[in-house]
């Protein structure tokens, strides 16, 4: 999808790296512009607002390179703040703002579910997931989380945003269903790390890695979390003309879906770009498929073509399995 | 333009769910106080249904049958007694059904079904429909005779048949009898996630006691309270009609299997098949007729049941003679399909049981069939005149589409009051039950009129219908699915 005026463009901005791994050149944007606006996305749960704090917390092991070269900026006043607030508290409005995020479960859920039951074997028909230990990255008010602790596994999910995480709890507190199942921080994926490398099933950070600054650093912390054999689950929105024609300028301008200046183009990934740094850190890619909004219908539907959304998921690669990675990929494959 | 005003505010639901612009977003802060669910809520089930008749009773049997639903809190509200089992009476009850393949379907899948076959039910091989104004008439069967188009059921018998398969699941769900609820309290729309506000609909019982839910599915009828706390705009209209319903004697034939419905200008009569030698009958007509005919004496009240079914002196002279016309132009084109060539004349009847009754007839349709944490079904949603016979097969197919769709939920994770599935459940009912309850409004409408005119397209399209057996089929597929 990429052309030569973007490569060029690309290099001359001198911030590429180059990759030249899968068919040709790709380029990767480690972007790293000040981002000072409030963002907040129908589609994507993670909004950025832990600039309000005046540091880059969720994407610490790179941010902190980066506040040597620049400072962060940080005006963003209580106006702003409130408002947010207000927008966090519409996480579990079905039909507000966040539809689109809700209706995505229809999709993201069993393509989890699937893919973790795939790894092991079912205890229990009910709560499929019973026993797994998963965690959900950029959680936002709990959507997600929610779903998979139904369905039985111990969801831990983690958000920058302290407002997100506070939408999410109280959510949670009303359902007893869940009190053991789903615990909330508020905290990023790198100060995990520390204390609990290699201890997931799975890692799911959906509708995040499009809002990331330092995307390599933040797939490599997240891979990080998985233990061997567990899985990882992206969604994301690739970087094509059509991702920027209906992803940006007509869900912004023309069907008011997202509020303007919401995504960055520049920010977009596409899947070769994101498989390739999954595969770096150590992963298998299982899966990779386009995903297709009706905003009538208000349904997600899977579709071949990726070049708008789409969902990833790859497995990390244990040692002490005697499954040789081609192995893996040919099984997929099939099942596809 | 009644039936345009159900399209309409249907269309308008099924195309797109409603986003309320009006609705505006508390802007307390939120807090993270831990707080206690409430002890004056009462404890929380998964589902609470709310009306135990066939319907309501259907939906808590095919929930609690669900392997998915293991460990759900379930929970049946009945306001009348428990009946214990159904002591079966040589005499028919009064009220009957013509349970489709689809219901049959349905209540076999929690094994209701052979409680039925094993108490009396009786097959419908074939349907005439005919009127008094014209000689037009139409027919429909299923492969040569040999196919069911209904069964027809007495309402006790269907009613004991899913009882005896609910008791069989008191693990999964309670039911409790002579219970009323005084109040529903809805979440409120947006959920806004204050300290007060919990997503889950609140009852409050007449004696007091209080329980949360996080469905409830309203199943209590056409006055249905759960529809009115909900606020959700119901249209509703009186046919100025009262149906008679009792068991018919017969002379002894060989086989009694073909359901029979005459319209006349006061409304349909309907016999249908209780074995061979009775019939059930469903007698609409006028208020005024219907209080005179449930006075009459029963001899006096067969006399006048075999005049509305024989006589001829409403009958429209151009109709009759251009349905001959019609008649025979089809005999020129397709000699096998003339109209009159499977006419059967219909049973004269003998006697009646003294179990005559009567109720009457209305449409309502409620705009929304669901609202977050809410679902209605059956009569709550939409009831309609008995003339197909589709009231209580359009009742489970909301139970039907409803466990589907539920259980879909629950795989998925998501909450069972999300208003996300519960809309795919409206859409896909009201896809189905408008073009159902405008048929059979207009059908209705059409045949209590006696102007030449519209007596004579009626006649003349139904008898181009009946020569057409594709369109035939069609709308028996339809009727019956």
């Amino acid at each position: 999808m990429f052309n030569k005026s973007m490569l060029i463009r690309s290099l001359t901005r001198g911030n590429c790296i180059k990759i030249s791994n899968l068919d040709g050149v790709r380029t990767l944007h480690p972007r790293s512009e000040p981002f000072d606006k409030i963002v907040h996305c129908k589609i994507c749960s993670y909004s950025l607002s832990q600039r309000t704090r005046g540091q880059n917390r969720f994407y610490s092991s790179s941010s902190r390179i980066e506040h040597k070269q620049r400072p962060m900026v940080s005006h963003v006043d209580d106006n702003e703040i409130k408002k947010f607030s207000k927008i966090a508290q519409t996480f579990w409005n079905p039909s507000g703002e966040y539809e689109a995020l809700h209706s995505m479960n229809n999709l993201r859920v069993p393509m989890i579910r699937d893919g973790l039951i795939e790894q092991c074997e079912i205890k229990n028909a009910v709560e499929p997931l019973s026993g797994l230990t998963l965690l959900d990255v950029g959680c936002g008010g709990g959507i997600l989380s929610e779903a998979l602790g139904r369905l039985g596994a111990t969801v831990i999910g983690i958000d920058a945003t302290g407002d997100n995480i506070n939408v999410a709890q109280l959510h949670k507190s009303f359902d007893p269903a869940l009190s053991l199942n789903v615990k909330y921080i508020n905290c990023s994926a790198e100060d995990l790390i520390a204390t609990e490398e290699g201890r997931f099933d799975g890692v799911i950070a959906s509708e995040v890695v499009e809002h990331v600054n330092d995307q390599p650093g933040f797939i490599e912390a997240c891979c990080k979390l998985v233990k061997p054999g567990g899985s990882l689950f992206l969604t994301t929105l690739n970087k094509t003309y059509w991702s920027y024609a209906i992803g940006i300028f007509a869900a912004e301008n023309i069907a008011n879906l997202v509020p303007k200046g919401m995504h960055e183009w520049e920010k977009f990934v596409s899947p070769q770009d994101l498989q390739f740094l999954v595969d770096k850190n150590g992963f298998t890619t299982r899966l990779v498929h386009g995903m297709f909004y009706n905003p009538i219908t208000t349904h997600w539907s899977w579709i071949k073509d990726t070049s708008i959304n789409y969902a990833l998921h790859a497995v990390k690669h244990d040692i002490t399995s005697t499954t040789t990675p081609e192995s893996e990929t040919s099984s997929s494959e099939k099942e596809t | 333009m009644s039936l345009l005003s159900i399209t309409v505010t249907a269309l308008r639901n099924i195309v797109a769910r409603g986003r309320c612009s009006t609705c505006v977003a508390s802007q307390r802060l939120l807090s993270t106080d831990n707080h206690a669910t409430g002890d004056d809520s009462g404890p929380l089930y998964d589902v609470v249904i709310s009306g135990g008749g066939m319907v309501g009773c259907a939906m808590a049997c095919a929930l609690g049958h669900e392997a998915l639903f293991e460990g759900k809190k379930i929970l049946l509200l009945e306001a009348a007694p428990d009946k214990g089992e159904l002591k079966l009476l040589p005499t028919y009850a009064n009220r009957v059904c013509a349970l489709s393949p689809a219901s049959t379907a349905l209540l076999d899948s929690f094994g209701a079904w052979e409680h039925i076959v094993g108490m009396r039910a009786q097959p419908v091989k074939r349907m005439q429909v005919w009127e008094s104004c014209s000689d037009s008439m139409i027919t429909f069967n299923k492969d040569n005779m040999q196919g069911t188009l209904a069964h027809i059921v007495e309402n006790d018998v269907t009613q004991d048949a899913i009882t005896r398969q609910l008791n069989k699941v008191k693990d999964r769900v309670e039911i409790r009898y002579e219970t009323k609820v005084k109040k529903y309290k809805m979440p409120k729309p947006m959920s806004n996630m204050t300290k007060l506000d919990s997503p889950w609909v609140k009852l409050r019982l007449e004696n007091g006691d209080a329980l949360q839910t996080r469905l409830l599915i309203g199943a209590d009828g056409f006055r249905s309270l759960v529809r009115e706390s909900c606020n959700i705009h119901n249209m509703s209209w009186d046919y100025n009609q009262r149906a008679i319903v009792c068991t018919l004697q017969l002379p002894t034939q060989t086989e009694n299997n073909v359901a029979w419905q005459r319209f006349t200008p006061t409304g349909p009569i309907a016999i249908l098949p209780l074995d061979d030698e009775h019939s059930s009958l469903v007698w609409s007509t006028t208020p005024e007729d219907a209080k005179h005919l449930l006075a009459l004496p029963n001899d006096s009240f067969v006399d006048a049941l075999n005049d509305a079914l024989w006589e001829n002196s409403q009958k429209d002279s151009t109709a009759v003679y251009a349905g001959q016309l019609l008649d025979q132009l089809i005999r020129s084109i397709s000699p096998a399909g003339t109209s009159t060539a499977g006419r059967q004349l219909p049973p004269h009847i003998t006697g009646v049981d003294d179990n005559r009754g009567a109720f009457p007839l209305g449409l309502c349709h409620a705009t929304n069939y669901v609202k977050s944490g809410v679902a209605l079904i059956g009569d709550a949603a939409h009831r309609i005149h008995p003339l197909a016979g589709q009231g209580v097969n359009l009742g489970f197919g909301d139970v039907a589409c409803l466990k589907n769709i539920l259980t879909q939920a629950v795989k998925d994770g998501a909450g069972l009051g999300s208003i996300l599935h519960l809309s795919d459940y409206e859409r896909q009912r009201q896809r189905q039950i408008i073009p159902v309850m405008a048929t059979v409004d207009g059908l209705n409408r059409l045949y209590r009129n006696k102007m030449s005119p519209l007596v004579l397209l009626r006649s003349l399209g139904l008898q181009t219908t009946n020569a057409l057996n594709p369109l035939k089929d069609l709308i028996m597929s339809k009727a019956i699915a």
